[in-house]
């Protein structure tokens, strides 16, 4: 039986014409009108007007902070994200995650309404506690809010312990929290917060342990928390990744549900992490506030390298873990580093000079700039919606170094419809961003490489890495191909003769 | 009253058993919300409570009025724009999820699958937001001229620092020349997206209705489609068959709806609504008000349509009526052979259903005409009126719960062992872990339409393809071997 679902059942004259005729009860503009407007946002003029804005924010790169702590919690071993405020936050919380990794998110909220605006969330925070226990028997409860809770002013640090005091969870069940409002910075700075909040409650000062922390940092892939591990397993070094979420957010499939995957950091190695000889953070933004604790509380050195994209950021990253363990790199992954550089070279020919439009979270966009430069990619538009000062002087900095970097820009707190007007105004070869900026690949009709978070349009890309030497030669491989799948589509269209057998 | 049977009594059993781990007061709280079904209504204890507010910490799986207005029945107006004022999450999540398709460019004349956020800041919580929303307003306008109008669909912090969205709204409208819509469905109004729907509702009442230009020409075949959200193309679908019954349909509400369509509404014969749960406040109104009768149908599956032409037929003179014979005429060989092929493959197969609005008991016919059987049904958000137009849809003894937790879910799937979950995406993965057979009856799991004739192959196939996907038997228990063996052909020796 022949069945036409959405993809093609609407192209069929029957629908076609249910269009044309529906438009008689639309009162739509005319089309001469949609088409001059349509040709309008395409010009400088437009571009201006879209730049001049200072209040509307359209199509934004961001997510708001409740968001990074729920992830950051998911990487404890047994641990509850439990966010007090509104309930709805939660479950958006819930589904976004979901949609991304395609796997069950466990959170809950402490489902505040209007009562709880006019006398304070605490007994919604009491009982919520004791519920989530006893239905959901977490070794850890980790606290964050939504903007309700804190514009009406919750005392979480108070709301704790008087629950720990009236016995709605016991006094031994760890139970941190941060402040997370919606209302400044992103999902990063919620990832940070949140983080802050879980060492510091675990944190048992003790014996130097002789190992290293890494912060891995709000990261969308699971396989790239677990290449880092790879690769500092491989070197020898003893180490512990905080928040390490990869086998709770990348979990097996064995007829059984668990609420809490086998997977996460324990409790004991993070209660650890503050006697480790150093704390290496993949991403700066995301560990700000983590960092000064680890500086200034443990008085533990924290470096913040950046993620490490492509071959220079890995080397970086490498030298820096040998410089604090004294461990050498080895020729496992040197062979690896040498096989990356061969895919790169074999295959520049299709990537060199191709202009870029850059979108997605501050660290990762440092990561992808480094990349883009040493394989001959030209970043032209580079658009951040959640970054800061020292983000757009880092990323300056690192295309000035390099002529490939000459004509590119760093748009900060900037949006998709500003990156819009780029795209029209100065195009570019290829579009690299999360799922989202797929709208600016069918505006602008720029072939779109997916990378970042989120990723909701295209399956299981969250399993791989897009870090170290695997990963370089991973995403080398992902856009070479996507240029290659487009020469050959546009071979087809314009009925060329290039539709080579071999490239 | 009468003593409740065996069958409801074997239910309470499994009930009691799976709510005894909550603490007594949520326990208590719990037991109104879950019950056995009694179809005759007789089983005074049998009735659920519902539209109370959730448990905190439970793990509700219900949204917020933000949802509910925004996500639901505001955002799918596709030439108005949608301001979700306030930070940026509610905006980031809600963006383009619920998949009601439009016509339109995108950004030109149509904006529904844009984040259009005034993107909080400290200072906006500190000194308030709405100048700033007046700078958006603008802003808006002349970036897209096309736009029939603007909504501003109010965040938590809204309400809570006292912005007069109100007063910047009536303002900006004379300053514009087109309405701006202030929609007070700030999240934490309400219980969940139910009263989301109603604060949207009350909005087009009373931004909209009379003040919005309408002057389309009236027949007296003149319907609406009211409370379908065309995901997926489901207001298209059955968009086709109102047509093809003669009938002129003058607005769709909301999916792939203009502003004009919302006006047009109380210059319809008649209403047609399919979500009664987020619309019929807006039907309510239009029949006092403008004496505009509604009644409600159901166009999942064929048995449910059929019934549904003939009861829509019943209000229109011979013409359409003879016009709703001939269409089921032409139809039913068609669904007919749809039935036969699939309904052999899906014949007694059980299913376990947790959704929102009106398909808990509006998708029963269809599972029913593939021959499949809804053993427990909930609503996230219903209120009394769902459930008891639930009640006699359902077999004695089923269980019926409202706002049910994820853990009730996995205790009842343990417990009953349904040959198929409908349910969202909070809960899709969690049964795939569990080897249950699952699909998406939010988003129609990214396929669609369901509605109507075109629908309902599409659903049979979809039901089809994951209960009795060959994936199921691959799963296995990492902790039931102790030594895995190196083959499959092995392992079925053995």
């Amino acid at each position: 039986m022949e069945i036409k679902d959405h993809n093609d059942l609407f192209s069929q004259p029957v629908y076609q014409a249910q269009f044309e005729a529906k438009k008689e009860f639309e009162n739509p503009a005319a089309q001469s009108e949609i088409d001059r407007v349509s040709a309008w946002t395409q010009t400088d003029e437009y571009r201006e007007l879209n730049f001049a804005r200072e209040g509307v924010v359209i199509n934004p790169c961001k997510a708001c902070q409740p968001l990074g702590a729920v992830l950051v919690s998911l990487g404890f071993e047994k641990t509850l994200p439990f966010v007090q405020g509104s309930q709805g936050c939660t479950s958006y919380f819930r589904s976004h995650l979901s949609r991304h990794f395609k796997e069950p998110i466990a959170t809950v909220s402490s489902s505040m309404t209007e009562d709880a605006a006019v006398f304070g969330g605490m007994s919604n925070m009491s009982e919520g506690l004791e519920n989530c226990n006893a239905l959901y028997s977490p070794d850890m409860i980790a606290v964050s809010t939504t903007c309700m809770a804190e514009v009406i002013g919750d005392d979480l640090g108070a709301y704790i312990t008087n629950s720990k005091d009236a016995g709605a969870v016991p006094r031994e069940l760890p139970v941190p929290f941060a402040h997370t409002p919606s209302f400044s910075g992103s999902h990063l700075n919620g990832y940070d917060v949140m983080l802050k909040g879980i060492l510091e409650e675990l944190a048992k000062p003790g014996e130097p342990n002789g190992k290293i922390n890494i912060i891995p940092g709000f990261d969308g892939y699971a396989g790239n928390l677990r290449e880092i591990k790879r690769m500092l397993t491989v070197m020898g070094v003893d180490f512990t990744m905080l928040a390490d979420y990869s086998d709770v957010v990348d979990s097996g499939n064995t007829g059984h549900y668990e609420l809490y995957p086998t997977g996460g950091t324990t409790l004991a190695d993070a209660a650890d992490a503050v006697n480790a000889i150093a704390t290496i953070s993949l991403q700066r933004v995301a560990s700000a506030k983590t960092g000064e604790l680890i500086t200034k509380q443990w008085e533990q050195e924290f470096v913040a390298v950046g993620e490490p994209v492509g071959i220079n950021a890995t080397d970086a990253f490498l030298a820096e873990v040998s410089r604090i363990t004294g461990k050498c790199v080895p020729a496992e992954l040197e062979a690896e580093r040498a096989r990356a550089v061969d895919v790169i070279v074999d295959s520049h020919p299709y990537v060199h000079g191709k202009r870029l439009a850059m979108l997605g979270d501050p660290d990762l966009l440092l990561g992808l700039i480094s990349f883009a430069l040493e394989i001959g990619m030209k970043p032209v538009h580079v658009v951040c919606t959640n970054g800061d000062k020292k983000f757009k002087k880092a990323a300056e900095a690192m295309l000035a170094a390099s002529p490939f970097g000459s004509e590119a820009t760093v748009h900060n707190k900037k949006d998709m419809w500003h990156l819009r007007s780029l795209m029209f105004t100065e195009p570019v070869d290829l579009l690299m961003g999360p799922s989202n900026a797929k709208f600016l690949w069918k505006d602008t009709g720029t072939p779109f490489f997916r990378v970042g978070f989120p990723l909701f349009d295209r399956h299981h890309l969250h399993k791989r890495t897009i870090l170290g030497y695997e990963g370089t030669t991973n995403l080398l491989t992902d856009i070479v191909n996507l240029v290659l799948d487009e020469m050959d589509r546009h071979a087809i269209t314009s009925d060329s003769p290039s539709f080579d057998l071999v490239r | 009253m009468t003593t409740p049977s065996v069958k409801i009594n074997q239910t309470q059993k499994v009930i009691d058993e799976i709510l005894s781990v909550y603490p007594e007061k949520a326990r208590a709280d719990r037991a109104l919300h879950f019950k056995p079904n009694d179809p005759t209504s007789d089983c005074s204890s049998c009735v659920v409570k519902s539209n109370v507010k959730s448990r905190p910490g439970v793990m509700t799986v219900r949204g917020c009025a933000y949802a509910g207005s925004k996500g639901v029945v505001w955002g799918p107006v596709k030439d108005v724009i949608h301001i979700s004022h306030g930070p940026v999450g509610c905006g980031a999540y809600s963006n383009w999820s619920r998949r009601n398709y439009y016509n339109g460019e995108t950004g030109i004349d149509s904006f529904a699958t844009m984040h259009v956020t005034s993107d909080f800041q400290e200072r906006d919580i500190v000194y308030g937001g709405d100048k700033k929303l007046a700078t958006i307003v603008d802003e808006l306008d002349g970036l897209f001229p096309l736009a029939k109008g603007i909504s501003v669909q109010s965040e938590c912090p809204v309400g809570l620092i006292g912005d007069d969205i109100e007063s910047v709204a009536k303002a900006k409208t004379a300053d514009i020349g087109k309405p701006v819509v202030p929609v007070r469905c700030e999240g934490f109004r309400g219980v969940s997206q139910s009263l989301g729907h109603h604060i949207a509702n009350d909005a087009i009442r009373d931004h909209v209705f009379d003040k919005q230009a309408t002057d389309i020409e009236t027949t007296p075949y003149d319907v609406t489609v009211i409370g379908d959200y065309n995901i997926g193309g489901d207001a298209w679908a059955s968009r086709r068959i109102l047509e093809e019954m003669g009938l002129r349909v003058i607005a769709q509400w909301t999916g792939d709806a203009t502003m004009a369509e919302l006006a047009n509404a109380p210059k319809a014969k008649l209403n047609l609504i399919h979500c009664y749960r987020s619309m019929n406040y807006i039907c309510r109104h239009m029949e006092e008000t403008y004496g505009v009768p509604w009644v409600e149908y159901n166009f999942f599956g064929p048995t449910k349509i059929y019934e549904s032409i003939r009861r829509i037929a019943e209000n229109f003179d011979d013409t359409i009526k003879a016009n709703a014979e001939v269409l089921i005429e032409k139809m039913k060989p068609e669904m007919d052979a749809v039935i036969a092929e699939y309904k052999p493959l899906l014949e007694g197969k059980t299913v376990m259903l947790y959704v929102g609005g009106l398909r808990p008991r509006h998708v029963i016919g269809a599972y029913e005409d593939l021959g499949m059987e809804i053993i427990a049904a909930g609503y996230e958000f219903g209120h009394n009126d769902e459930y008891k137009r639930t009640y006699p849809l359902l077999e004695e003894g089923s269980i019926i719960v409202d706002d049910a937790t994820p853990y009730e879910l996995e205790e009842i799937a343990k417990r009953l062992k349904p040959d198929l979950v409908g349910s969202g995406i909070k809960e899709k993965y969690a049964y795939h872990k569990m080897g249950v057979p699952f699909r998406q009856m939010h988003s129609w799991d990214y396929s669609g339409p369901y509605h109507g004739f075109d629908g309902f192959k599409i659903f049979a196939r979809d039901m089809d393809m994951t209960v009795n996907s060959p994936v199921w038997g691959l799963v296995r228990d990492v902790t039931s071997t102790e030594c895995a063996t190196p083959s499959g052909a092995e392992r079925q020796a053995s």
